[in-house]
């Protein structure tokens, strides 16, 4: 039985919002890498939809990483150290795709949907937008994957042990930077055939969808067999531990459900069992890391803050979720409810 | 270039370009909501284009503060991962709460930006209202931790050296906290005021007459002239806990090299740190005891009572605290200027006056830069004042220079880009009706 400390709890709420990432922003990012992909004569009307689905919420979905830095570093500082120490290239390039993304899609949107589809300013911003978005789940894969391969940290001295390289130059977590991309991709197609209101574009992303749950499939054995190399924890946590079996009946089943209802065209259970295969996926992943924030020398337990820092911050984010929850299902109640005003 | 100096450039470049849509994200929010009240008072479909012109602007910018501000984070560990594994949880408390108010911010954006036929009126301006609120309220909580690097408390070491307990309360409300949040929040709002004005009077000159640019320059330049006016007092209650705190910060800010008493104020001069003198200085007696202590008699701290490696670089501190209240004095001229017209009854739109306030429209970016040179660079060798020093934190990642070569062209390039799509796209008035 594990016993539930202050620190598994903040590596708790730091796992729930990895998974609400996932699930929101992770779908942002896999939209902009489906307008990189957008074809054929409803090319426009592709690129329309993705735009709508995102515009009013990527920037609150995008503060979940915030979040998730922000508690690694006041909690978990020892951690957070070492692995900005010694992931700091891919780190750079995924923040300078999040930098991109970002300003890319807010130009875009000084432009008028005309404008948009036939000048070349904002032909370009769209173009950038979307290779942002396919390049900056790639590395944010490559960085978690990375905390896997072992980053040795000496724990008298807190000093990293690095070449700055070998970390993440690996197959297993570029492995699991293409699998992050496939899952993100999938999220969003998912999404956006449910959300697409005609039928016709519906039908795009649903196939699209399909064909992205078949990459993520592939990618996910891909990963498993890199890690049996390069990333054991993670091999023996996946197949195993007494856990393992009945999370990948979990995880397997809502994947083998989506895909059914996918090819029922039931797109809103679609959605939900897509989200549930994320969430079971991302949490599968941190099972198999635990109780390693970073293998092989820090422990959630080894690397936590004082007590003195760890209640203080969870009450605040019990009072902090008070005002945030409320909020944030208004700004999805308004954008994506059913019966919008104006389409 | 050293592996130091470089994360240090990398550092000093994020945060001078954040800055500029960090403090957007502040004041923009208050001219948009100022505009929609009167709109929903008075129904005049002028105020109401303001408000959307204005959102449109926001829009960008915030967008480009959101990440240059995700960049920072994580550059906190990328630069400086041994600040951050020692200081990170003592200054948990602000950076979570920063956290939920970004959240809040982001949301509520997302209504305002968005949801103008989604909506009613009502919901819409509280929508900007809760932007306003939660923008201030995030700068308040960075600034909490800014200050606490410039004045520590509320923690204990064990014997090992390592951190035993924390007090995030007082680690949060350390003393340099109130006066930052003051200081900045002011200036936040004045230096908009002041950018926005200037560019409407710049389309008022070309198009003499037209609504929109006039009722937009009224609203932005009474905005930036209550706020230019409030800010001395927020300064002088800065300087004051300088004095009290970080004495060696205040003694490189005035240029001022002996300890004594009746010291005087230095307005201008270039220190020169070899022969610790400050030349070219036009003296005002006694000022610097009384502005500091509030006594023409008090002593003060000069620079030669402090070790050569405690000190900051005397000369950038000197200097950009000259530039700072420069430009606030400024500012302020312009502000009493325009209310002197204002209380005549004389037209704000006076080509004379609509060039005065064209150039001072950078004015307020000016002193928010050379403020924050003085913050920073006064507290060098250390980045935590007394604690530890800036070398002490660097990463032991080589080769620093391509970041920040890399960072700098990226956001030379974003920067440039903003500056025309905010000319081109979102200052040009509407056709009229």
């Amino acid at each position: 039985m594990v016993l539930l400390t202050p620190e598994l709890m903040v590596a708790g709420v730091i796992l729930v919002a990895l998974v609400i990432y996932t699930l929101s922003a992770g779908a942002d990012f896999g939209g902009g890498a489906w307008t990189l992909l957008a074809s054929g004569p409803r090319a426009e009307d592709q690129r329309q939809l993705v735009d709508d689905a995102i515009g009013p919420i990527w920037e609150a979905n995008h503060v979940w990483l915030i979040l998730v830095v922000v508690l690694l570093f006041v909690c978990f500082p020892g951690a957070f150290a070492a692995v900005s120490t010694a992931l700091h290239i891919p780190l750079t390039v995924m923040l300078i795709g999040i930098v991109l993304r970002g300003s890319a899609f807010a130009f875009l949107h000084v432009y008028t949907h005309a404008e948009q589809a036939h000048d070349p300013g904002p032909r370009r911003f769209s173009r950038i937008f979307a290779v942002a978005s396919l390049v900056t789940p790639i590395t944010l894969g490559v960085t978690l994957g990375a905390l896997s391969t072992g980053i040795p940290v000496d724990r008298a001295t807190g000093l990293v042990r690095t070449d700055f390289i070998s970390e993440w130059l690996a197959p297993f977590p570029f492995a699991a930077g293409l699998f992050t991309l496939c899952l993100f991709a999938f999220l969003a197609a998912v999404y956006l055939a449910s959300e697409a209101e005609d039928r016709e574009l519906s039908d795009i992303f649903r196939r699209r969808a399909l064909f992205s749950a078949g990459a993520l499939g592939l990618t996910a054995l891909l990963a498993l067999f890199a890690a049996r190399a390069d990333a054991p924890v993670i091999h023996t946590g996946l197949s195993a531990s007494g856990w393992a079996l009945p999370l990948h009946l979990g995880t397997g089943l809502a994947a083998v459900l989506a895909i059914v209802l996918l090819w029922q065209r039931k797109l809103l259970l679609a959605r939900f069992a897509a989200m549930a295969q994320a969430a079971l996926i991302v949490g599968g992943w941190a099972l198999a890391q635990y109780p390693y924030l970073v293998f092989p020398d820090l422990t959630i337990t080894d690397a936590a803050a004082p007590p003195t820092v760890l209640v203080p911050v969870l009450i605040a984010l019990g009072v902090g979720a008070i005002v945030l929850v409320p909020s944030l299902a208004y700004l999805y109640v308004i954008f994506k409810s059913r019966g919008r005003p104006g389409h | 270039m050293t592996d130091l100096l470089a994360a240090r450039a990398q550092m000093a470049m994020s945060l001078a370009f954040h800055i500029i849509f960090a403090v957007v994200g502040m004041g923009m929010p208050l001219l948009m909501v100022l505009a929609e009240r009167r709109f929903l008072r008075g129904r005049d479909p002028v105020d109401r284009e303001l408000a959307r012109r204005w959102a449109r602007g926001t829009a960008i910018m915030f967008a480009v503060g959101a990440v240059s501000g995700t960049v920072l984070s994580f550059e906190l560990g990328l630069l400086w991962p041994t600040f951050m594994a020692f200081a990170g949880p003592i200054i948990g408390m602000p950076f979570s709460l920063e956290g939920f108010a970004f959240f809040l911010e982001a949301i509520f954006l997302g209504i305002y930006l968005y949801g103008w036929e989604r909506v009613s009126a009502r919901a819409h301006w509280l929508a900007g209202v809760m932007v306003l609120v939660s923008g201030t309220l995030s700068a308040a909580f960075v600034l909490c931790a800014n200050a606490w690097m410039n004045t520590p408390q509320g923690y204990t070491l064990g014997p090992d050296g390592a951190l035993q307990s924390v007090d995030l309360f007082a680690a949060m409300w350390n003393p340099a906290a109130l006066p930052e949040i003051l200081h900045m929040t002011l200036a936040a709002y004045a230096t908009v005021g002041f950018a926005v004005a200037g560019i409407h009077a710049f389309m008022l000159l070309r198009r003499p007459g037209d609504r929109f640019h006039r009722r937009a320059l009224g609203l932005a330049l009474a905005v930036g002239g209550v706020f230019a006016f409030l800010q001395p007092l927020s300064g002088d209650l800065a300087a004051k806990h300088v004095a009290e705190y970080q004495p060696v910060k205040l003694a490189a800010m005035e240029g001022h090299w002996d300890t004594e008493r009746c010291a005087g104020l230095s307005l201008g001069g270039w220190p020169d740190e070899t022969s610790e003198t400050t030349p070219y200085a036009l003296e005002i007696p006694c000022g610097l005891s009384f502005l500091a202590f509030g006594d023409p008699q008090a002593e003060v701290k000069g620079l030669k009572d402090f070790p050569v490696d405690e000190r900051p670089p005397v000369a950038i501190t000197h200097i950009a605290f000259q530039i700072m209240v420069a430009c606030g004095m400024a500012m302020m001229a312009v502000a009493a200027i325009g209310a002197y017209l204002r209380l005549r009854g004389r037209d704000l739109a006076a080509p004379w006056f609509l060039r005065l306030v064209v150039l001072s429209a950078p004015l307020g970016l000016i002193a928010i830069e050379a403020g924050w040179t003085v913050t920073e660079v006064g507290r060098q060798p250390w980045v935590i004042q007394g604690v530890m020093r800036t070398a002490e934190a660097v990463t032991p990642m080589p080769h620093l220079i391509v970041p920040f070569t890399t960072f700098t062209l990226l956001y030379v390039v974003l920067g440039v880009t903003v500056v025309l799509l905010l000319t081109r796209k979102v200052f040009t008035a509407p056709e009229e009706p």
